[in-house]
């Protein structure tokens, strides 16, 4: 089994980075920040034995929906940069609703008598799960395809603006 | 030793993170950042679930990346609507955006 | 071919004549005439058909024909239309037959003018359907369905001249006096079911012989008894009928001299078991009677509207069949009710002739009329005669008859009631004859004979009223008194001296008439004056309207108030006060929906919060 420092280690860096997402008043800094929790989460599926999905991490969140939201900053934000990111009105209140849940699920999961299994996960993820998508979930697997499709026509659409043909 | 605890409890506190981004930021890009780490958060759930309870099926797996398919996709369309809003009304901040109601 | 099988087509004429005129023939008037009337000869020929297998046949009061077929079954309660034939049901059914024809005949002249000719015909069809359904009734339930339509035709035809004010709440004062009649019917006939689980007249006749509480049928006798005090116009309720003359006049001969108000009287006849039981309600329907028919002739002697006079006639003359079968005996009521069908339909028909000629009902607008309008003078002084109770025509062997079985039964009081309402009787129909028909012409009136629709139909009633009664006189035998009975046929023997003093009685009557309003020995306008209270009293029938308008005034309209206070203050209140509730609620909870998407994102999480919170609890064993 992995060696609990590299959990701890890993978990450091997926909790501070995320705090500091949240935390920091210029949302560039934010976005670097969750590229560091997306990779801190990436290496959490490697210690799960998960290597395709830490792999898919790294390709999808880390490059495509970090860069997408670098776009997102840079094409609307205006003014001061470094208080770009500041907090609402609920700074005290959304705190405290969060917290409460983290409790309340925190208290559930150390409650919970799970029923754990001891067969071995397999050595390489990609095989199983390709055989998975493409027989038992090959219907849910084809609707993320016209998922992604519809989604990417509908944000040209929306971004494109409306009535003005280019 | 590190058990199924551990990583469920990791996710809590991301996905709570998260939440809390989400609640409490004025930029809806913020906003969005906060429901990906609550996404990821769910991701880090099904994996351990995945490991610790059935690691001989590929259910967990599978199911994240559905929720990666969907997050990307809620990610892309997000941001459009943004800059869409953005070039309405010149502005990002959700405090502004009050048109959800009566 | 047994006409008796049959009879229940009777009924079923009229109906379909109702339905045709309705329907199809409405635009056409004449056609819409013969509808009705062939339906109508259809059924006098079935009704004579079934009276003379009646009387041709074994079945008598004790064996009457019934058959019926289900109507109303649920569990509990199983209700039939019927047919059931006895000689009281055929006698019944001839009469009404007999004078809807007529009436029906005349008031293709009378109405000829009229802009509803077809409607009033549609509602005479729908009556007659009513009133025949009624009297072949077998059992309680159909009665009081056939009662109510009944009512429903009375009503109709009452308001026939709806754009008149007058008619409108003339009509309406019927129709609500009913209703409060047939509430106390309906609940006796109900009290009945509960107890013997029957509406069967049969059944019920059965049942009651072996009842032993007379305290329960004195009840329910008395309760079923509304209903006839409302239908045939019994003090209290009598204050409709005079009202009802609103209606066109064939109609207040058919219906409001002739049959419908005959329905009461009918079902007293119908239902008389019960009440020989309760002889306590006996007692009370003797003096109810014999009260109203004291009551209504001495309003009668002042009135100057010729209907009016002849209303409170019939209130009088109904009054007596009412005491009659008090006293005991249905068939002196029975008798009397058939005599005066024909004289009164005789009187009213004459009546609406002179109106028809005269286009007034005030009896000192008429006069003088005998010279223009023979037939109708000399067939009303034959009803007038008549119903004076002069030998030998019809009204004479009917009162007589009434008389003695009074007298007979002991009531000494109600018998001298009877004699003085014979005098008052008499001497109001002979003032209206001398002033109208032999008086002098008092306005501008160029009266003229009526059509032939009009007086054949007066002649035939004519010698119906001189000779219908000598199917009841006391030296016939098989007569009127063998056929209609209750327990045992009671053949009087006829009574030399209570005849000759009726007759003196009526004689003295028109005699007063006479000297007054004939020969003119004395000035009635000077009576009047001298009399001045007592006529205000009775001109004013008693100030009874008033005194029912004062009590509706004061006592029903501030139950009603008090009522609506309740109904506005407190049931709205309590159903505004909730929506008023709501709204103040909304009007606060508006601020709510602040419509920022991050506001609405923390209620719902905290909202999750404690939702899980609440459903956690026991998992997480109180924490």
């Amino acid at each position: 089994m992995t060696n609990p420092v590299i959990f701890w280690l890993i978990a450091l860096v997926v909790i501070v980075s995320g705090l500091m997402v949240v935390l920091l008043k210029n949302i560039v800094h934010s976005a670097l920040f969750l590229v560091v929790t997306f990779v801190g989460v990436s290496a959490t599926y490697v210690l799960l034995q998960a290597d395709f999905l830490a792999a898919v991490q790294i390709l999808v969140y880390a490059g495509a929906v970090s860069i997408l939201l670098v776009f997102g900053v840079m094409l609307t934000v205006r003014g001061d940069i470094k208080s770009s990111n500041l907090f609402n009105r609920h700074k005290l209140s959304g705190g405290v609703v969060a917290l409460a849940l983290f409790l309340i699920v925190e208290r559930i999961i150390l409650k919970t008598e799970w029923v754990l299994s001891k067969n071995p996960a397999p050595e390489s993820t990609v095989g199983p799960i390709a055989e998975a998508m493409l027989t038992k979930f090959v219907i849910p697997f084809e609707v993320a395809a016209i998922l992604l499709l519809v989604a990417m026509v509908g944000a040209i659409l929306l971004a494109k603006g409306e009535g003005k043909p280019q | 030793m590190i058990t199924l605890n551990h990583y469920l409890i990791l996710g809590a506190v991301l996905f709570c993170i998260g939440l809390y981004g989400a609640l409490a930021k004025r930029s809806a890009v913020a906003v969005l950042m906060g429901i990906e780490l609550m996404l990821n958060a769910v991701n880090i759930n099904l994996l351990a679930f995945n490991r610790f309870l059935t690691p001989d099926k590929m259910v967990g797996h599978v199911f994240a990346i559905f929720v990666i398919v969907v997050a990307a996709a809620e990610v892309a369309v997000g941001l459009a609507l943004v800059i869409n809003i953005y070039r309405d009304r010149s502005t990002t901040m959700v405090d502004d955006f009050d048109w959800l109601k009566w | 071919m047994s006409w008796i099988d049959y009879a229940w087509l009777i009924p079923v004429f009229p109906a379909i004549a109702f339905v045709l005129i309705v329907f199809v023939t409405k635009k056409v008037r004449m056609l819409s005439a013969l509808t009705a009337i062939v339906a109508m000869v259809l059924s006098l020929i079935f009704s004579l058909g079934v009276l003379f297998q009646v009387l041709g046949s074994h079945i008598t009061m004790e064996t009457p024909v019934e058959y019926s077929i289900p109507w109303l079954s649920v569990p509990g309660v199983h209700i039939t239309a019927g047919v059931l034939i006895d000689p009281l049901t055929a006698v019944m059914l001839a009469v009404v037959t007999i004078i809807a024809l007529l009436v029906e005949i005349y008031s293709v002249g009378y109405m000829a003018d009229d802009e509803g000719f077809s409607r009033f015909f549609a509602y005479l069809s729908l009556f007659t359907f009513s009133m025949l359904g009624l009297v072949v009734a077998n059992n309680y339930f159909q009665m009081f369905f056939f009662w109510e339509l009944v009512g429903l035709c009375s009503y109709l035809l009452i308001g026939f001249y709806f754009y008149k004010n007058s008619a409108a709440d003339a009509n309406k004062k019927a129709f609500i006096t009913n209703r409060v009649a047939d509430f106390g019917f309906m609940l006796g006939i109900f009290f009945l079911w509960l107890v013997f689980g029957t509406f069967n007249f049969q059944e019920l006749a059965e049942a009651i012989h072996h009842y032993e509480n007379v305290g329960f049928l004195t009840l329910a006798a008395i309760l079923v008894f509304i209903g006839p005090v409302g239908k045939s116009a019994q003090f209290p309720l009598h204050v409709w009928l005079p009202d009802a003359m609103e209606g066109p006049t064939p109609v207040s001969a058919l219906i409001h001299a002739a049959t419908m108000v005959a329905a009461g009287v009918y079902l007293l006849a119908r239902g008389f078991v019960l009440f020989h039981a309760a002889p306590t309600a006996l007692l009370v329907v003797a003096y109810i009677g014999g009260f109203t028919s004291l009551f209504a002739a001495t309003i009668a002697i002042t009135q100057d509207d010729i209907k009016r006079i002849l209303a409170f006639s019939t209130l009088s003359q109904l009054g007596y069949m009412v005491m009659a079968i008090g006293v005991g005996s249905i068939t002196a009521g029975m008798f009397h009710l058939t005599t005066h069908a024909f004289f009164k339909a005789l009187l009213f028909l004459g009546a609406g002739s002179a109106i028809h000629a005269v286009h007034s009902n005030s009896i000192f607008d008429m006069g003088g009329l005998y010279k223009k309008m023979k037939v109708t003078t000399w067939t009303f002084v034959i009803g007038a005669l008549a119903l004076a109770g002069i030998f030998p025509l019809a009204g004479f062997w009917s009162k007589d008859e009434i008389l003695l079985v009074t007298k007979e039964a002991g009531f000494t009081g109600l018998y001298v009631i009877g004699s003085f309402v014979a005098f008052l009787t008499a001497f109001y129909m002979f003032r209206l004859i001398f002033i109208a028909f032999f008086g002098e012409k008092h306005s501008d009136h160029h009266a003229h004979e009526s059509p032939l629709t009009m007086t054949v139909p007066l002649i035939i009633l004519a010698v119906f009223s001189v000779f219908v009664g000598f199917i009841g006189a006391p030296f016939v035998e098989h007569g009127f008194a063998s056929l209609i009975y209750f327990e045992h046929p009671h053949h009087a023997e006829p009574d030399y001296g209570l005849m000759i003093t009726s007759t003196i009685i009526a004689l003295a009557g028109i005699g007063l008439a006479w000297l007054l309003y004939g020969k003119k020995a004395y000035d009635p306008e000077k009576l009047k004056q001298r009399f001045l209270p007592i006529w205000t009293l009775l001109y004013n029938k008693y100030y009874i309207d008033e005194v029912y308008q004062w009590f509706f005034d004061n006592v029903v309209m501030n139950i009603g108030a008090a009522f609506k206070w309740h109904d506005r203050k407190v049931i709205d209140g309590i159903a505004d006060g909730f929506s008023a509730l709501v709204r103040a609620t909304g009007a606060r909870l508006r601020f709510v929906q602040t419509g920022n998407l991050q506001t609405y994102a923390l209620v719902l999480f905290a909202a999750v919060v404690i939702v899980v919170l609440w459903m956690a609890v026991p998992a997480l064993g109180g924490m």
